[in-house]
């Protein structure tokens, strides 16, 4: 009876004695170097792990910056005062964060874009546009099913009437979510400060984009020529599509004026305001 | 034969999550995209063959001459956790590569119950050491298949009109026992 608790004692024991030496050792052997200064930046980020740099959480993040792939600017959550600390510790020229806004780069609602079919499947965008390119006419603006409301974490998506979706100003907080959620890829994250965009992405021709909505890009190029910053050009490789180089862009409003189809505009009019 | 025998068994006929009910947890949890679901397979893979191996050796050469057996639970244990520590140590030293794709997985696999569950079944089959290794693939295998299944299975739910009472985890235990029914069709397949 004895031997058998003293054996049982030596076993488990002497087992765990050799685990954890062994352990104890092969992490000393196998110890990764690592850059001090991962675990201050680390430190420094926001450590909310909440993904809008587009990595998993704040640590990867601290690598990428550290291995000089990504600018600490990346870190919208942050603010100024974080990606600031960050360019003092490793001594990089870092630049004011611009404070970002969702953005939905299409006006074609219900009244405005037609429909090409009737929609009876599934309630969602991602359902819709897997069926033959969706049920509007255009093949590239939004389908109003609102994927981009349901997914919003901070509540700052809500659809209009005509069922296109609105940003209210006050609740966004730019964390990219509804670019992600949005099948049709037309959500994108604008600096707050340069509101004017032109909000169409049809590649398609003049006629054929007038025939499937009010307010889509017709590539006429007005835009082009009356800009008195020259920020406007039609880009060959999206189908001559306006763009707009927002290094050059004072927000005049002089494109949105111009417009034919009014697919130019200020978003400071189309947000929704707090209240 | 015998051993193809076996391995049917482990895979299929017995499948450690759609016949034993084990390792749920991470089976609900790693599920919900394929990418993450195969990454866990092969962790689990991994670990289960080391574990069987070890287990098998320590089972045959200390526990049964000192007819110590009672200790397996303690002591599986032991050896399952230290071992997927050691892995994770070497791993991120020596291949960097592979340790991103499974590191982020070991620690989730140190105290699955299945593959404390498939050094117990090893133990009580008295399988010789091929055998256990068999064994321990055809169960991990196993794993895999059902992990697979649910995740590509959970991206067609999230297409579909679900009963709101049924979102979520409720809808996916459903589907899971549907499997399981499924599955049961192999029995007599292999012993």
């Amino acid at each position: 009876m004895i031997e058998f608790i003293i054996h049982s004692l030596i076993i488990t024991g002497g087992l765990g004695l050799v685990f954890g030496l062994g352990l104890a050792l092969f992490s000393q052997k196998f110890k990764v170097e690592e850059d001090p200064r991962l675990e201050l930046i680390q430190n420094l980020l926001p450590g909310a792990n909440c993904g809008a740099c587009g990595y998993p959480g704040c640590r990867q993040l601290a690598e990428a910056i550290l291995r000089g792939e990504l600018v600490p600017e990346k870190c919208t959550v942050g603010g100024n005062k974080v990606v600031a600390e960050i360019g003092n510790l490793l001594g990089i020229e870092v630049s004011q964060v611009k404070p970002g806004i969702a953005c939905i780069i299409c006006q074609g609602d219900e009244a405005r874009a037609s429909r090409r079919a009737e929609y009876y499947g599934i309630n969602t965008c991602n359902a819709a546009s897997q069926i033959s390119g969706g049920f509007k006419q255009c093949f590239y603006g939004c389908l109003g099913l609102a994927d981009c409301v349901k997914v919003c974490p901070f509540d700052a998506l809500r659809m209009s009437l005509d069922n296109l979706p609105l940003v209210d100003e006050s609740k966004c907080t730019a964390c990219g979510l509804c670019v992600k959620a949005c099948p049709r890829k037309i959500i994108d994250i604008f600096p707050r400060d340069n509101p004017v965009i032109i909000s169409c992405v049809s590649p398609q021709k003049g006629p054929e984009v007038r025939k499937a909505c009010q307010v889509g890009c017709i590539k006429c190029g007005i835009c082009v020529k009356n800009c008195p910053q020259g920020a406007i050009h039609l880009e060959p490789s999206l189908g001559n599509l306006a763009v707009i180089d927002y290094t050059l862009c004072n927000n005049c409003g002089v494109c949105v004026e111009k417009c034919p189809t009014k697919c130019i505009v200020n978003y400071t009019t189309v947000h929704v305001h707090a209240g | 034969m015998d051993l193809l025998n076996l391995f049917i068994a482990a895979l299929l006929v017995n499948n450690i999550v759609l016949m034993r009910f084990l390792a749920l947890c991470s089976y609900v949890g790693m599920t919900t995209e394929p990418g993450p679901a195969l990454g866990m397979g092969w962790a689990v893979t991994f670990v289960m063959v080391l574990a069987g191996v070890v287990t098998w050796f320590l089972n045959v050469f200390i526990l049964q001459p000192l007819e110590l057996t009672f200790l397996s639970t303690l002591i599986f244990i032991l050896v399952i956790a230290s071992l997927v520590q050691l892995v994770e140590i070497y791993l991120r030293k020596s291949i960097p590569s592979l340790y991103h794709v499974m590191g982020i997985y070991l620690p989730l696999i140190t105290t699955n119950c299945a593959i404390l569950a498939l050094t117990f079944i090893n133990q009580r089959e008295g399988y010789t050491l091929i055998e256990s290794i068999v064994n321990s693939v055809g169960v991990a295998w196993g794993y895999t298949l059902a992990m697979l299944l649910l995740a590509n299975l959970r991206l067609r739910i999230k297409h579909s009109n679900v009963p709101k009472f049924l979102e979520g985890y409720p809808i996916v235990f459903i589907v899971t026992a549907i499997l399981s029914v499924a599955f049961m069709g192999f029995v007599g397949m292999a012993k």
